[in-house]
């Protein structure tokens, strides 16, 4: 009982930060409304006993990403970002349209055993400690992981080469 | 009143759909971008979902990739972002309609 009153305040506040972000005019107020979601889905792990997704959900999305979002809306400049207007009328309702039956297409197909898999099996009492998921990550999947790293490694020079500007060029292409 | 995994699955769908609405309703490249973080959040909330479901724990070694992945994107995105404000002065998608610098 306690978890489904702790469920549905956080689903509400995940859905009021969507929305939130969906429709502010300010980009700051986009990137909070995207951060109390952040938030509420890292308690949505907590619930499923996923601890380690918990806190790396926290460290990475609420302290690292959205950092950095609210960093480049600052050098952006908020005021200039607000200025232009929204879509006309007609394609805001054939957005919700298309996001509606997108998502009564997803919970309908949710319903399909074929989609979500059959019955719970396995151990029920499934503990996403750190021991765990190291167990599983450094074993089955350690050239997944290896991987990563190369792929964090080649995004760090690339944003290394995109940020670059030599002196000349700058003035004119502008 | 027990908490299943449909719950679950549910506020994800709901969350990818507004992820979704939001790529195609806002203009400014940065909200587009959060829109799209926003769905790949809502991925890992049913990796996560799943996993505790079936009592596999590969769905949250999933769901750390997707977070790996949505890493790496948001710097390089952010840093294209950032490229085309300093040549355009402007974050709105409509205004880079012309395939050229």
């Amino acid at each position: 009982m306690a978890e489904a009153i702790v469920f549905i305040i956080f689903a509400l506040v995940a859905i009021a930060g969507g929305l939130t972000m969906l429709t502010a005019r300010n980009p700051v107020y986009a990137a909070v409304g995207l951060l109390s979601t952040m938030f509420a889905i890292a308690i949505m792990y907590v619930l499923l006993d996923a601890h380690l997704v918990a806190a790396v959900q926290v460290i990475i999305y609420a302290g690292a990403v959205m950092t950095l979002f609210l960093f480049v809306i600052m050098l952006i400049g908020v005021d200039r970002a607000q200025a232009y207007g929204d879509r006309p009328l007609i394609q805001k309702a054939m957005t919700g349209v298309v996001a509606v039956g997108f998502f009564a297409t997803l919970v309908l197909a949710g319903r399909e055993v074929w989609v979500t898999g059959s019955d719970a099996f396995g151990t029920p009492d499934l503990n996403g400690t750190i021991e765990n998921v190291a167990k599983e990550l450094f074993g089955n999947w350690t050239i997944v992981f290896l991987a990563s790293v190369m792929l964090l490694t080649i995004a760090a020079v690339g944003t290394i080469a995109l940020a670059h500007f030599p002196s000349g060029e700058e003035d004119g292409a502008s | 009143m027990t908490v299943t995994v449909t719950w679950y699955l549910v506020l994800a769908a709901a969350l990818f759909s507004m992820g979704a609405a939001g790529v195609l309703i806002r203009r400014n490249a940065l909200i587009m971008f959060m829109s799209i973080e926003l769905m790949l959040n809502s991925v890992n909330l049913t990796f996560v979902a799943v996993s505790k479901h079936l009592g596999l724990i590969e769905g949250q070694v999933a769901a750390l990739f997707v977070m790996v992945i949505a890493a790496a994107e948001v710097t390089v995105g952010l840093a294209i972002i950032v490229a085309i404000f300093r040549f355009r002065s402007s974050a709105n998608v409509d205004e880079l309609s012309e395939l050229r610098g």
